[in-house]
């Protein structure tokens, strides 16, 4: 099958692939770039394992073709560090016991990034609601909840809220 | 010797048991680093896909290989009569059966597995599973097990036509695997005769699925040249794997590597050997060239390790005032087209017979009837010991019946039957020797809690309006830790577990063991074990498991056996090393052993405080200054093999309102207290415990693997199988009481299964105590809104 070139930034560099027209972002990020932090859950856009942030929205990237990602700004999880130190959101998963297995949070934290930059101050309800599109099987969600809203407290105190790659 | 300020400091430091200490995994998972099967990238790598059978019974006629190995980068494509020559076209399961990894000329459940095609790429790979073209006739399906005995029922497992049994004593039926019974029928069926209170009641438990977020895989590659075969895959138990795979492929075990990194949640749905896996090392042994077989969803969710499928008829004998006199309970169970139940000890119906439950029933008797069905094997342990979820949810469900019958309250009447705390070790009718509780006063701990006695008064306000108010109760006793070599064994393995321990001369430490973590925290508490015992930081003890190579052989971590055995190994390897380490601080102190005591991380000369060696000091005289006739070094290894199981306990109370218009369930409190014993680590077991009651709620509220009348699977992606988002899925609220166990070394217990096992009965019990004024005593799960809302309709309550 023909290739395409697709350009795009990933985490503030720009990368250029070859990619079939069928090709999906998810196994392009992990396949080709390299970057396996996003999952692969179901690949029905129903798990969020491989939510990534896509030109300022959290997107499932088993829904998208690569192509789509033409002059796209891609963030992964692996873009969340800044300057050799974590995202309070991943300060916060950490500290308040927000993930288990691991294989949902990548996914979870991209969402959860998006989500406190919609809504900086998320009640509990806004944060079930926002992060409902994201499955985990370990935690019952009761940590992340927590893990989200300590990040949104320390975000809000501190105005760190970007990802370097943002 | 009383405790100092200065050495609750250095314990303090140690980070060891009982400290909610951070997750040593957590760096490496939150900024993506965690190494999944499906991250495994080797050097020539090819990838396998998987030709399934769309029908679910039926006879191959023919396989067309031609039109997918036309299409350029497929490899090739292997079918049950490549695998033949090497006699790998049908492999042994866990239920004492085979099972075809290829479909031998029939297949027995939709999906099922034809053809692998291999290819360059995985895209390629799935081009080429449509290119394959397989010609089938169909055959008439079974999917009702009551349906399976039947005279004219067509045979589903014509290879075992003739065979009169299938490991478990003789089978009734073509279509019958075993017949399992424990306790005494007679004496119970003479004590139902003449019992003032019998009831009787029709209880399944559904078939479902564990569902982890990540499905299973594996990267198999042979190097042709050394003839060694390395597996990554997802699997809950290597060492056991490995061991299966070295007498399937004749390759020497020492030439087999099986590698688990991180796993991406298990839940028993990565115990047993699929299909799949084997395949891609053929493959791979084929090929000479890494194989990768990664299942998607629909695979996962169709074909792999389903759960439960128990259709019950439970009886209970009691007395006026509600105390059980016996149980009775028979039980047909649905294994599927091969009998793959993970059983995992001596008896086919694995733990089942723990349902007498936390009460002391004097008389019980249980049977179970095991028939195949055209539906997929499995029959793992979803987040739980084996059976263990069936056995209590019948128990749980059935004292609330009884306390229905007579009019006695739900909690009073458990109340009435519990066994009491003075009589452990308690020997229950069907065998087991429980081995620690004190039920009563923490059920009445958290009824306490949720102010039981307002809630049943809000309750009797709300019948009189109208409105749907449900209190559930679940009092339960768990079976975890397999277990005692003499009752388990898988294949014929002891289900011990290992630790080795070696203490380097700067005095940190390396620790590897034969468990499997899948997100419970290894890491983090094994080192905590090992920080108490032997006075070395947490932080500098490295903990390792998931490599046959490196690791000491263990049975893998399911059945909530990690703290029962596998804790126990290591805390038996770390004492064998403070004995050593004892020793050798004698000879630098010039002091007998008798004189030392040990104090957190040093030992000291009792009465003179400042002669003290500590253990990185003494870790360096291992390798150094040793007395005579002593060996070098610091390390030790245990094998573990538990006297007994253990038995977890909790009460749970969840309190739900229905509404009567819509059916649909708002679950208003749920407040689960467990008794794990020895507490480890707080925060990692409150995590557990939330985890565990989002999958019973998930099992309770929704979960479903259905099939029409051909065995069609009627939904198969995660659009139609309920897993709980953060919208549904309650607010938990948790406690505990501590009873240690008196035989594990730490007085532990496990934890992680209790809330899944408790939980769901707790869910149930709360729906139909919310219709039970209406005279309903039971509902199936799961109770979805359009079930519940079909039932008020029943009922005439929902217009």
């Amino acid at each position: 099958m023909s290739k395409t070139q697709v350009n795009f930034i990933l985490n503030g560099q720009p990368v250029e692939v070859l990619v079939e027209p069928r090709e999906l972002l998810i196994h392009v990020l992990r396949e080709q770039l390299l970057q396996t932090g996003s999952h692969i859950g179901c690949e029905t856009s129903h798990c969020g394992a491989c939510t990534v942030d896509f030109n300022g929205e959290s997107v499932k990237s088993c829904t998208l073709f690569a192509v789509q990602a033409q002059d796209a700004k891609v963030i992964t999880v692996e873009g969340l560090v800044s300057n050799g130190e974590l995202h309070p959101l991943q300060q916060a998963f950490m500290d308040e016991h927000g993930l288990q297995c691991g294989y949902c949070t990548p996914g979870m934290l991209m969402r959860s990034y998006r989500l406190l930059q919609e809504n900086p101050d998320p009640t509990e309800a806004e944060i079930r609601q926002g992060i409902s599109g994201n499955l985990c099987r370990c935690t019952g969600y009761q940590n992340i909840i927590k893990s989200i809203q300590k990040a949104a407290a320390v975000i809000n105190e501190s105005g760190h809220d970007e990802a370097k790659s943002a | 010797m009383a405790a100092t300020a200065e050495s609750l400091e250095r314990k303090e430091k140690l980070q060891g048991i009982g400290c909610s200490r951070k997750r040593k995994e957590d760096p490496r998972f939150i900024q993506g680093k965690g190494i999944y099967v499906d991250d495994v990238k080797l050097p020539g790598m090819v990838y396998g896909a998987l030709v399934r059978s769309p029908h679910a019974h039926a006879r191959i006629k023919s396989i067309n290989k031609e039109k997918a190995l036309a299409l350029p980068g497929v490899i090739t494509v292997l079918t049950a009569d490549d695998l033949k020559p090497l006699n790998l076209h049908w492999m042994p399961t866990l239920g004492s059966d085979v099972q075809a990894v290829l479909a031998d000329e029939k297949v027995g459940f939709q999906l099922q597995e034809v053809a692998m095609v291999i290819a360059e790429e995985r895209y390629i790979a799935a081009d080429g599973v449509d290119l394959v073209e397989v010609e089938y006739e169909e055959l008439p399906a079974i999917t009702d097990p009551h349906k399976s005995m039947d005279p004219d029922a067509p045979i589903i497992r014509e290879d075992l036509v003739g065979k009169d049994e299938v490991g478990h004593g003789k089978r009734l039926h073509d279509n019958h695997i075993f017949t399992w019974e424990a306790g005494d029928k007679d004496s119970t069926d003479a004590v139902f005769d003449k019992a003032e209170v019998t009831i009787k009641e029709e209880i399944l438990n559904p078939r479902v699925h564990p569902c982890p977020i990540e499905t299973c895989g594996c990267v198999a590659s042979f190097d042709k040249i050394n003839g060694h075969l390395t597996v990554h895959m997802t699997t809950q138990n290597s060492h056991l794997v490995r061991t299966v795979l070295a007498m399937l492929s004749g390759i020497p075990e020492s030439k087999i590597r099986v590698i688990t990194n991180d796993i991406g949640g298990g839940f028993g749905n990565k115990v047993p050997i699929y299909p799949g896996y084997v395949v891609a090392i053929v493959a791979s042994i084929v090929l000479g060239r890494p194989v990768k077989w990664i299942e998607s969803r629909i695979e996962n969710l169709s074909t792999t390790g389903f759960a439960r499928d128990y259709h019950g008829t439970a009886e209970l004998a009691a007395d006026k005032e509600g105390h059980i006199q016996a149980l009775r309970f028979n039980v047909l169970a649905d294994h599927g087209a091969f009998n793959a139940h993970v059983s995992a000890t001596k008896w086919p119906a694995g733990l089942f017979s723990i349902c007498t439950g936390s009460y002391d029933i004097p008389t019980a008797y249980v049977k179970v009837d095991a028939v195949f069905t055209n539906k997929a094997p499995g029959g793992v342990a979803y987040r739980c010991s084996l059976r263990v979820t069936e056995a209590v949810y019948l128990i749980e469900r059935m004292i609330d019946i009884l306390a229905q019958k007579l009019n006695i309250d739900k909690a009073e009447i458990r109340r009435r039957n519990f066994i009491q705390a003075d009589q452990f070790p308690y020997n229950t009718s069907l065998g087991w020797t429980l081995d620690s509780g004190n039920y009563g006063p923490a059920l009445d701990k958290v009824l306490k809690a949720v102010d039981y006695e307002g809630l049943r008064k809000e309750q009797a306000e709300k019948r009189a309006k109208g409105e749907l108010m449900g209190i559930g109760i679940s009092t339960f006793t768990e079976i975890v830790g397999a277990g005692p070599t003499k009752a388990c064994d898988i294949l014929g393995i002891g289900l011990f577990d290992s630790c080795e321990i070696r203490v380097n001369p700067t005095g940190s430490a390396i620790a590897r063991m034969g468990t499997q973590s899948q997100g419970q925290g290894h890491e983090t508490t094994y080192a905590q074990i090992i920080a108490t015992e032997l006075g070395i930081p947490s932080d500098e003890i490295q903990v390792e498991e998931g490599d046959t190579d490196k690791a000491p052989y263990g049975a893998g971590t399911w059945g909530s056996r990690t703290t029962p055995v596998g804790a126990a190994a290591v805390t038996k390897a770390a004492r064998k090393i403070r004995d050593k380490a004892r020793k050798i601080a004698a000879h630098l102190l010039e002091v007998s052993e008798d004189d030392l005591e040990w104090d957190v991380d040093q030992f000291r000369v009792k009465g003179v405080p400042d002669q003290v060696k500590t253990m990185k000091e003494i870790a360096m005289a291992a390798y150094s200054n040793v007395p005579e006739g002593m060996e070098n070094g610091l390390e030790a290894v245990d094998y573990y093999d538990p006297p007994n199981f253990t038995f977890p306990f909790g009460a749970y109370v969840c309190v739900i309102d229905i509404d009567p218009q819509t059916g649909e369930i708002k679950v208003r409190r749920f407040y689960a207290l467990d008794d794990c014993g020895t507490r480890i680590n707080d925060m990692i077991i409150e995590g557990q415990i939330h985890g565990g009651l989002t999958e019973a709620f998930a099992v309770s509220m929704g979960q479903l693997i259905d099939f029409d009348e051909e065995g069609n699977l009627l939904g198969n992606s995660l659009m139609d199988y309920f897993v709980p988002t953060a919208v549904e899925t309650p607010h938990w609220e948790t406690d505990y009481t501590v009873t240690p166990s008196p035989h594990h070394p730490l007085g532990a217990k496990g934890v992680a299964e209790s809330p899944h096992v408790g939980g769901i009965p707790c869910f149930s019990n709360a729906v139909i105590d919310a219709l039970s004024h209406l005279g309903v005593t039971h509902v199936d799960m799961p109770h979805t809104a359009a079930r519940i809302w079909k039932k008020l309709h029943e009922l005439g309550v929902a217009k």
